[in-house]
């Protein structure tokens, strides 16, 4: 197992709150998260669970009405890199401070749900690249730009002097995304952060990208946070993973255990949906009984209660399930697994094993 | 092949609907109401929309509410400055009861103009559905009861002030409200006519129609309004009446002012024809009569309210623009522009600043129509 | 882009066509023949009109020639000779009458397209950045007044102010003292002075809209990612907001421009005959009024064109600002 001063980041208890005038929507609702050098955690979970949520937040991008009301985000840096060893906590900084700034691309950088949108459609990219870099390491305008055709060739863009010079509306998705990636390796973050980078490509580009993303994070020996709706996905980049389910994180752990062992009937629910190759021509693939509820209006108890088949009645609708530990990294919230009485734990941790 | 558009479509509503509100009372209630309760949400568009109905109804009821008739003037009482309406007489004691103090007048030997005071002795008291000058109520029947007056009905009140002629400028503004307000909406009505036809056909038939229905609005936007208002109503002859003028004004107005109309329309058809549900009713068979009537139509008729209540106020500025030039309506008809057309002398406005009263009446309904409608495009559209 | 120029170059010919057209249909507008106004005008006066003078005329103007016919020599006349006719009223040519007066109105809406500029766009900005701040509800009120405010009226009451205040009546770009004065700085300080209150007056609605465009405009783009994109590389937030949100946000308010003009140009007519400045607008009344038709035509022609000829300026101005429709532009072309 690894020593805690391999783990660069440490989420605890976030809750981030968007207060409009008609509702109250607790979007992330007390997550923890702990993420490690050179490892990738892989956060999964419906639509509308809260994953870009919580991704914002650890860099402070949520735009009102949206807010941190609540936890710690800690960022530790080793003083590897010049800069003196410190534990920062991002919760507590100004969203629009020099000391979050400072964070943002340089130690933490991020990378968003869609190519198109994501960059600016009427500067050139070798413009926004070289911005990127000019604003943590100032160096002259030149210099920038041959930084800049290296990060391109770096994410294997064909032709980088061409591509320096063009606007991203003249780009594939798949090497606007490539763009995206060269932008926010250009300060070598030890973090980075990848918001369904995939989700808007073709498979083929999608393939493409994410083996670029594992070369790159190897190369770089950073921490991936790598956000996504896909356990096939999941199930070949991840060394851990965390599920989320409206704004909370219900089961987290190493990637092996959480597959062959799953816990939360959620997870397993999740994994029941993969398509598996070679599994039965006609057999159907499970659902997820129901739909999410509205973040705002949020069941009592277990969240996940009402489309559970587990659902233990008179308790599921009253005790908030806590975090319960299962071993070395390991944590699931549900009553199944403790935090209500004793006996009913062992009866169904049985009944969950048969099923699973 | 029609059953998946027809469920991709509602499966997409239904999603819409969701987002919108939460509660699933609203996703049910039909698209007016919904407009309905965001707009009660707006307090500015709903204070607005008050001011806006009790403007109607002044317009509507102009010679009952009007103190006066606009022709009645008095020699004596040349450019006479507003009255202070006072509730409570303390004199002597306190009585209550609405009054107003008359003038003293004493002509200027040089400039032979008239000089008004305060007569403090003199108290006229003024009452609610009082008797007047006689005029008939709609033109059709005669009548002399007022909303508010002198209770005695030779005395005079001049709550806003007196024109050159010594005429009531409230009761010329409340008039003029009729005039100004009914041809604004008049416009609207035919440049609504001329716009829904022409952008609907654009948006609709789309092609070489479109172009060329595109270039023409084009060139109509690019020639300046103004100068072009003022060359056509130019061209209205003199000799004719009240009514033709009135007429040819409002004909006039909308010539220009469809082309905006005609684009939001064709823009609304051209997001719309590309919607699922659309599709799938053309699919199903229906004419493109019947598309652009039961399916496309009512889906953006609160756009096409917005787009209305906001070109209602451009046309009440065109109109008192023209008029105040001399270009648009002609006394003896009373329109605001028609009633700034005094403002044009300096020496009225020098001395008499109350001849501008009117065009703040002009200012206050274009500013409560243009929050209504904004009131309304947020209302149909809280998207954008 | 030179494609992209010289398409829009000739697309401004059939646009052209049919405006002048147009103008010359307003002159044909007024029922009877002016010539014959003119002559009996003359008679009134107690003036001997000769015949052959009457004939010459009605010659050079094809007065029994039918519509299309009248119009090919007139817009020839225009064309191949810079004839715009003759006034009646001055009986003068028009060319000699409306250059003086049009280059003012030019230099006029010149300068009110820039000052409407240089005050919505810091407004505009600010009021979309701190959305809901007392000084956006304090701006946006401001404009939807200045917006309800019909210019002329924005005029009368300088008129009065200046009037009742200041003790002096307003009017005329050049006063009194520099009247036959050569150009110095004395004379041109002078113009400044008496033509910023006129260009503010009609700049107002076309600053008030232009502050609301860009205000939404910008609150659209500000939501979009592209803007947490640049956030999340480090940037201060002004440099964000300024490089990328307000860059796109200036494009609608560019193409703006193009239709601002026309109602620049119809304020100035108004406000110009409030305060007698010696611009289009009076002269251009004057006309209409007393059907002195081949100069309000004239007019008419003129400023359209030049209104036509800003509105291709605002295209290309889009165009070499928005890399998408130069891109698009040259892709057609
Ligand atoms: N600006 C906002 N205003 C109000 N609520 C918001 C806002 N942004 C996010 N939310 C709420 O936060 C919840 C979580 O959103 P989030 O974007 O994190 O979902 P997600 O897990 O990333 O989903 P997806 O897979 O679709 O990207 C949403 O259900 C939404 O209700
Ligand atoms: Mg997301």
């Amino acid at each position: 197992m690894d020593t805690d001063s391999d783990v660069l980041l440490e989420v605890k208890g976030l809750r981030t709150r968007f207060r409009t005038d008609d509702a109250d929507v607790t979007a992330v609702n007390g997550a923890n998260l702990r993420l490690r050098r050179g490892r990738t955690l892989c956060v999964v979970g419906e639509s509308g669970c809260g994953k870009s949520v919580t991704a914002r937040s650890i860099l402070r991008l949520i735009d009102p009405p949206g807010r941190i009301v609540d936890g710690e985000i800690l960022l530790r840096r080793d003083g590897s890199d010049g800069r003196p060893a410190e534990t920062i906590d991002l919760a507590a900084l100004k969203p629009t401070g020099r000391r979050i700034r400072e964070i943002r691309g340089r130690d933490i950088a991020m990378i968003f749900q869609e190519p198109m949108a994501s960059l600016s459609l009427v500067h050139r990219v070798g413009n926004q690249i070289g911005e990127a870099i000019r604003v943590h390491n100032p160096m002259p305008r030149r210099q920038a730009r041959q930084r800049v055709l290296e990060l391109l060739d770096q994410v294997e863009i064909p032709n980088p002097e061409r591509t320096i010079d063009a606007y991203p509306f003249q780009l594939s998705g798949g090497m606007r995304q490539r763009v995206m990636i060269a932008m926010a390796l250009s300060c070598s973050p030890r973090l980075l952060i990848a918001d369904e980078p995939t989700t808007a490509l073709d498979v083929t580009t999608q393939a493409q990208i994410m083996d670029l993303l594992v070369g790159l994070q190897h190369q770089q020996d950073m921490a991936l946070m790598f956000i996504t709706h896909d356990m096939g996905v999941v199930a070949e980049m991840a060394d851990d993973v965390a599920v989320m389910y409206l704004g909370h994180v219900v089961e987290k752990g190493p990637v092996d255990t959480i597959f062959h062992d799953p816990k939360h009937p959620y997870t397993r629910a999740l994994l029941d949906s993969i398509p598996r190759i070679g599994g039965a021509r006609r057999e159907r693939l499970s659902t997820i009984r129901g739909t999410v509820p509205a973040p705002a209006d949020q069941p009592s108890g277990c969240v996940f209660r009402d489309r559970c088949d587990f659902v233990m009645p008179g308790r599921c609708d009253r005790i908030v399930p806590p975090p319960i530990d299962l071993g070395p990294e390991r944590h699931v919230r549900c009553l199944l697994h403790g935090g209500a009485e004793p006996e009913a734990e062992v009866t169904t941790s049985q009944e969950a094993a048969d099923a699973g | 092949m029609r059953i998946p558009l027809l469920t991709a479509g509602s499966r997409r509503a239904r999603s819409r609907s969701t987002e919108d509100d939460t509660d699933g009372r609203t996703a049910v209630a039909p698209q007016w109401k919904l407009v309905l309760r965001r707009f009660r949400k707006h307090r500015l568009a709903m204070a607005s929309a008050v001011i806006v109905v009790m403007f109607a109804l002044v317009g509507v009821f102009a010679e009952f509410v009007a103190p006066t008739t606009p022709s009645d003037y008095s020699a004596d009482h040349t450019h006479a400055p507003p009255q202070r309406l006072h509730f409570v007489d303390t004199t002597d004691g306190v009585d209550l009861g609405l009054y107003v103090h008359g003038y003293e007048s004493t002509r200027d030997e040089e400039t032979l103009a008239r000089e008004f005071t305060v007569d403090e002795d003199h108290k006229i008291p003024v009452g609610f559905f009082v008797r007047g000058e006689p005029y008939e109520m709609w033109g059709l029947f005669g009548t002399d009861r007022h909303l508010i007056g002198p209770e005695d009905p030779d005395e005079r009140m001049y709550l806003l002030g007196a024109d050159r002629n010594g005429r009531d400028m409230l009761s010329r503004i409340v008039y003029g409200t009729r005039v100004s307000l009914s041809i604004g909406l008049a416009g609207v009505a035919l440049s609504f006519v001329f716009g829904i036809v022409l952008g609907g056909i654009s948006g609709y038939v789309g092609g070489r129609t479109d172009t060329l229905i595109q270039r023409a609005i084009e060139l109509l936007m690019s020639i300046p309004t103004i100068p072009l208002w003022m060359g056509l109503s130019a061209a209205v002859p003199r000799e004719w009446g009240p009514l033709q003028t009135y007429f040819a004004i409002t004909v006039i107005l909308s010539l220009v002012g469809w082309t905006d109309l005609a684009r939001v329309v064709r823009g609304r058809f051209l997001s719309l024809r590309e919607e699922d549900f659309v599709l799938a009713a053309r699919l199903d068979g229906c004419g493109p009569a019947r598309v652009i009537g039961r399916h496309m139509l009512p889906s953006f008729t609160s756009h096409i309210i917005a787009s209305l209540t906001l070109s209602i106020p451009l046309m009440i500025l065109a109109e008192t623009a023209l008029s105040f030039l001399g270009l648009g309506l002609q006394p003896p008809v009373v329109s605001w522009g028609v009633l700034l057309q005094e403002a044009q002398n300096i020496h009225s406005i020098a001395n008499s600043p109350w001849v501008l009263l009117p065009g703040v009446a002009v200012t206050v309904a274009v500013l409560v129509l243009n929050f209504v409608g904004d009131g309304i495009r947020d209302s149909a559209d809280p998207y954008r | 882009m030179w494609a992209f120029v010289t398409r829009r170059l000739l697309y401004m010919i059939p646009t052209l066509f049919v405006i002048s057209l147009v103008s010359f249909a307003i002159i044909q507008l007024p029922p009877g023949n002016f010539i014959n106004t003119f002559v009996a005008e003359l008679r009134a006066q107690g003036q001997g009109v000769d015949n052959a003078q009457v004939r010459a005329l009605e010659e050079r103007y094809g007065l029994d020639d039918p519509f299309l016919v009248q119009y090919g020599k007139w817009i020839s006349g225009i064309l191949l000779h810079g004839d715009f006719g003759q006034s009646f009223q001055y009986q003068r040519p028009v060319s000699d009458l409306i250059w003086d007066r049009i280059g003012l109105t030019l230099v006029l809406a010149v300068c009110t397209t820039l000052l409407s500029w240089a005050i919505a766009f810091p407004i505009g900005v600010y009021s979309a950045v701190r959305q809901h701040s007392v000084g956006d509800y304090v701006f946006t009120f401001i404009g939807f007044i200045g917006l309800a405010t019909p210019n002329f009226m924005l005029a009368l009451i300088f008129v009065w102010i200046s009037f009742r205040y200041m003790g002096e009546s307003v009017g005329g770009i050049v006063s009194p003292e520099y009247a036959d004065a050569a150009w110095n700085l004395g004379k041109v300080l002078d113009v400044v002075s008496n033509l910023w209150i006129p260009v503010l007056i009609i700049g107002t609605a076309g600053t008030a809209t232009l502050i609301r465009v860009l205000r939404a405009n910008l609150l659209d783009e500000l939501r979009k990612p592209y803007v947490t994109t640049a956030r999340a590389k480090g940037l201060p937030e002004w440099r964000v907001i300024l490089k990328y949100p307000v860059r796109m946000a200036l494009s609608p308010f560019i193409s703006t421009i193009g239709w601002i003009l026309p109602t620049l140009i119809g304020g100035e007519v108004m406000v110009s005959i409030v305060v007698s400045l010696e611009t289009t607008g009076p002269l251009l009344l004057d006309a209409l009024s007393s059907q002195d038709m081949y100069l309000a035509g004239s007019f008419i022609l003129i400023l359209a064109t030049l209104t036509v000829i800003g509105t291709l300026l605002s295209d290309l101005l889009l165009a070499l600002w928005d890399p998408r429709i130069r891109h698009a532009q040259t892709a057609k072309g």
